[in-house]
């Protein structure tokens, strides 16, 4: 049986938790109001950058001629998974999910007999995967202050770097891993394969084409050209596009673990308040029993 | 026949502008091109450069872009630009203050990496400088 001091100090730490959490809370919810903004206004600039491709690549003849970045190595043997994570933690199943995500496909992977290589966006996901895979991993790229701070240059500089790569050879197939937003309660952890770029798998967005009226595009200068140029670009963009989405996901998953660890605080408090009340009471009923057995002594 | 062409420029940040405009000039990568009412579908890369929209058969609006594509739809015309300024909002004085910052950095740079990114900072604004 704990002391009443005990029981007191308990009570007062886990109010102080309680206060943390709540004000963290707060802030998710300060932040979160702000962050699908930013991801719903960079949306535009991804969907029309994928039509714009779609199209593109409708026109250019699949084969030798096309893109590499488009068309792919034609080998399927090293792959790198961009997993992108949170900065911080204490955001529930957050990270985690995303590490679950990833550590399947690298067992899917690595069964097959294939290479795989990890790239890690933010720390959490890379502390959870070096446990595991820590020969695996070549390098963790730091979102310092959150992804609306650094803006598109980061996500630009992500992409020149994966290029880089592709183009020395270390991977034939680059997949992203990242939460997409659905609501604040709920967050989908999302596999994305950057290269070779996957058009024909994404979703066809409800204002797919515009209406042409039967013209066709004219195109400045050729396609192949156009495409050359858009694809680095488009990789960048999408990797932008995850990263706030992650963002706003990350903040949702931090509102309600915060408002559950909030919650649960309260429990405890009631709980360890009526034990409390419970030994004083009994305390002073053992002392008077003591005072008055001993006046009934006399 | 509408005697305005929809005209929106989107940056990966936000859409930028959003605007029906008498006419737009486009700094395409094969020479600038003026889109109108009624222009044939076109896609084009955009260089670094301003766009200049008119109305009233004046330049009402300059923006200065960098790296993108534009597409001329029945819809309107659209750019996608990886940087976007309004160069009504560039203040001179305050402009010329940070280039003087930038090429200071520069100077001061303790390492090389430091010194790249102030020089790659230097040459955006002497790029938009340039079209001021």
């Amino acid at each position: 049986m704990p002391s009443l001091k005990d029981l007191k100090n308990r009570i007062n730490s886990v109010k102080s938790t309680q206060k943390i959490t709540k004000a963290m809370k707060m802030v998710a919810a300060t932040t979160l109001r702000r962050a699908p903004e930013a991801a719903i206004a960079a949306r535009p600039y991804a969907t029309r950058m994928q039509r714009v491709l779609r199209s593109l690549a409708a026109a250019v003849p699949a084969g030798d001629g096309a893109p590499v970045l488009l068309g792919g190595t034609g080998k399927d043997e090293i792959h790198l998974l961009v997993v992108a994570t949170a900065e911080r933690g204490l955001c529930g199943g957050f990270n985690s999910s995303i590490v679950r995500l990833a550590r399947q496909r690298i067992h899917e992977l690595q069964a097959a007999g294939k290479t795989v290589r990890i790239l890690c966006i933010g720390r959490k996901g890379r502390d959870q995967l070096r446990r595991t895979y820590a020969s695996l991993i070549i390098d963790t790229i730091e979102v310092a202050g959150g992804i609306r701070k650094q803006g598109f240059p980061l996500a630009a500089k992500v992409g020149e770097r994966l290029i880089a790569m592709y183009a020395a050879g270390e991977f034939d197939v680059a997949t992203l891993f990242f939460s997409e937003f659905k609501s604040v309660i709920a967050q989908l952890p999302t596999a994305l394969q950057l290269i070779p770029a996957a058009l024909d798998t994404q979703a066809v967005p409800a204002d797919a084409g515009p209406d042409l009226g039967g013209a066709i595009y004219e195109y400045e200068p050729e396609e192949d050209e156009i495409l050359e140029a858009l694809l680095p670009r488009n990789i960048a963009v999408q990797i932008f596009a995850a990263l706030l989405e992650n963002a706003a996901s990350e903040e949702g998953a931090r509102m309600s673990a915060m408002d559950n660890a909030t919650r649960n605080a309260g429990d405890m408090i009631n709980r360890l308040t009526l034990v409390y009340n419970r030994s004083r009471q009994a305390a002073i009923t053992k002392e008077l029993i003591e005072i008055i057995s001993g006046a009934e002594a006399l | 026949m509408a005697d305005t062409v929809h005209f929106e420029l989107v940056s990966p940040e936000r859409l930028a502008y959003s605007a029906d405009v008498e006419m737009v000039v486009v700094p395409g990568t094969e020479g600038d091109f003026a889109v109108l009412p009624g222009h044939a579908p076109v896609i084009s890369l955009v260089r670094t450069g301003v766009i200049e929209v008119y109305d009233q058969g004046k330049v009402a609006t300059r923006i200065f872009v960098r790296g993108g594509f534009a597409e001329v739809a029945p819809s309107g015309l659209t750019v996608l630009a990886e940087d976007t300024l309004d160069l009504a909002n560039v203040d001179r004085a305050a402009f010329e203050a940070k280039f003087k910052d930038v090429q200071a950095d520069i100077e001061a740079a303790p390492d090389e990496t430091h010194r790249l990114r102030a020089e790659d900072q230097l040459q955006k604004l002497r790029e938009i400088a340039d079209s001021l």
